[in-house]
């Protein structure tokens, strides 16, 4: 690792003076991707900021639904009682990511917050334009089995790693930030971005923004949730594809529908076609095939990855499967 | 375990090994004429700001194993290293440094946590408990007497961050069936493939009768 300088602080105003001080400086929270970049060499900060002693652990309901701490951990968001009981889809997907040690240092901000695990943008040999901007992509027509298959340009094919993610955008979340100039709030739709012809950019905070919390509404999704994730092993690797179903039914008519794929974008990929299209339907396997077909359309695969072609479809009728039981 | 100084290292170190010695020194001196000014600039915006700027080691207090130390850390040694290379506490093992295989797992106030990817001045005022703050005395601890009666390894690299797991994972309360206890050791991997005699170990020990 290079050699940086490391600041202690108590408040979110001290942070973000902190880091509006000097460049190159970032929050330290889990650490858990960060530490990892700083050691691949992808990352070379001046200085961390440590964020883990302010007081942003709070999961608390709200007048509206519930309010988690940007820092809170992974693990105690999993298995929060609120969580369990009003939001099983997230719960479900924060235990399908890392491993229990990861999930016990990841907080909630630092997931969002982290980055590709495309190989090429942790290898500093190669070309990577997420990485060092100008100078191609490496997973095209390169080694892009992970690699997406919606929303992806010329220059960037990378997929966001997250589970946690596609929980909240299927859940219709709000980030709650807080910068220089003030609060904001930004949808959780729009927190990521796609690629187009700035890589570089993972989302839409500003410099020098914080992330206090994320809310999510109250919903009638408890009963039908499912997050369902297809990988290479049983446990403790990224998604290939997977799928996070949220289901209002009224016996066996699906009222609404939320529905997101992992590992197939960019950013956490909302399918909002399906979900229109299964809204009033009869839950049946004909209507979920029909909906995972509007899902896929303009897909497109880059080589290693076609595959993902197929297996996206099946595990968006999988999990409705599952979650419409 | 004693606290030893820096100056005492580079002594030791230049005695053993004067050629390191000398790179690491011209490379200290090189990079302390690219430092700018305001890399050793205290915080100005509040009492509460800890800083240490890239060349200085920062006082650091943490409980190892029972043990209140009064260290002194660079912000960019993790806690792995720091236990290693510093306090000579070999138990917990460097696997793939990247936070994939486990083998560095310990417990940072009570939690296990990957030693590697956590920087040790984050752990400044916690209680980290390592392989070696396991057992009693001469007596083993449950988990580790469990390992040895079911075999649940074969090359041992892996073992120490087996077990400080396992010790979690009963605790958590996520050692209720085998499909719980596969699933909640996912975080550590075993090379040799001893699983099925770890899952039995993790049983034996939960259904021992004893404290975990």
């Amino acid at each position: 690792m290079n050699q940086f300088e490391y600041q202690r602080v108590l408040t979110p105003k001290s942070a973000i003076a902190a880091i509006n001080k000097n460049s190159n400086t970032y929050f330290l929270a889990g650490g858990t991707n960060l530490i990892d970049l700083i050691k691949s060499g992808v990352t070379i900060p001046d200085r961390l900021v440590d964020i883990n002693n302010l007081p942003l652990s709070t999961i608390e309901q709200t007048a509206t639904g519930i309010r988690i701490g940007a820092l809170a951990h992974n693990s105690d968001v999993s298995e929060h009682p609120l969580v369990v009981k009003n939001f099983p889809l997230l719960s479900l997907a924060l235990k399908a990511g890392a491993s229990p040690q990861l999930r016990n240092m990841a907080t909630t901000g630092g997931n969002m917050m982290q980055r590709t695990r495309c190989h090429y943008f942790y290898d500093t040999a190669m070309p990577c334009n997420k990485r060092a901007p100008g100078t191609g992509c490496g997973a095209i027509g390169g080694y892009n089995r992970m690699h997406a298959i919606f929303g992806a340009s010329e220059k960037c094919i990378a997929v966001h790693p997250s589970d946690m993610c596609i929980a909240l955008v299927a859940l219709d979340a709000t980030v709650n930030v807080v910068g220089a100039k003030g609060e904001r709030k930004i949808a959780f739709a729009d927190f990521h971005r796609l690629p187009g012809d700035n890589p570089e950019k993972d989302n839409t905070l500003q410099k020098g923004e914080l992330i206090m919390s994320v809310d999510i509404p109250s919903n009638n999704f408890a009963a039908h949730s499912y997050y369902l994730k297809v990988r290479d092993r049983a446990s403790y690797a990224f998604a290939l594809v997977s799928a996070g179903v949220a289901l209002n039914m009224k016996g066996n008519t699906i009222q609404e529908a939320r529905l997101a794929m992992g590992g197939v974008a960019h950013k956490p990929w909302r399918l909002t076609a399906a979900e229109a299209f299964l809204k009033g339907k009869s839950a049946t396997e004909d209507n979920f095939k029909q909906a995972a077909d509007l899902a896929m359309k303009n897909a497109k695969a880059y080589g290693e990855n076609d595959f993902k072609l197929t297996l996206a479809p099946n595990t968006v009728v999988e999990a409705l499967k599952i979650a419409s039981k | 375990m004693p606290k030893k100084e820096n100056t005492t290292d580079n002594l030791n170190e230049a005695a053993e090994n004067p050629r390191r010695a000398f790179f690491k020194q011209t490379s200290a001196l090189a990079a302390l004429a690219i430092l700018p000014a305001t890399m050793v600039e205290a915080a100005g915006d509040g009492i509460d700001e800890k800083i240490a700027s890239a060349l200085e080691k920062m006082a650091l207090n943490v409980e190892i194993n029972g043990i209140a130390q009064k260290l002194n850390v660079e912000p960019r040694v993790t806690l792995l290293d720091l236990l290693r290379e510093q306090l000579h506490l070999y138990g917990t093992k460097k696997g793939c440094d990247h936070g994939q295989c486990g083998a560095c797992t310990v417990h940072v106030n009570g939690r296990r946590v990957n030693s590697c990817l956590t920087l040790a001045v984050t752990t400044e005022g916690k209680k980290v408990t390592t392989i070696e703050g396991l057992a009693n005395g001469e007596e083993l601890h449950p988990m580790q007497e469990a390992f040895i009666d079911h075999d649940g390894f074969q090359c041992g690299y892996c073992t120490p961050g087996q077990i400080m797991s396992a010790v979690a994972c009963v605790r958590e309360g996520h050692a209720e069936t085998p499909e719980d206890i596969r699933e909640y050791m996912s975080g550590n991997i075993c090379r040799c493939g001893a699983y099925s005699n770890i899952v039995a170990a993790i049983e034996q020990a939960k259904k021992g009768g004893k404290a975990i």
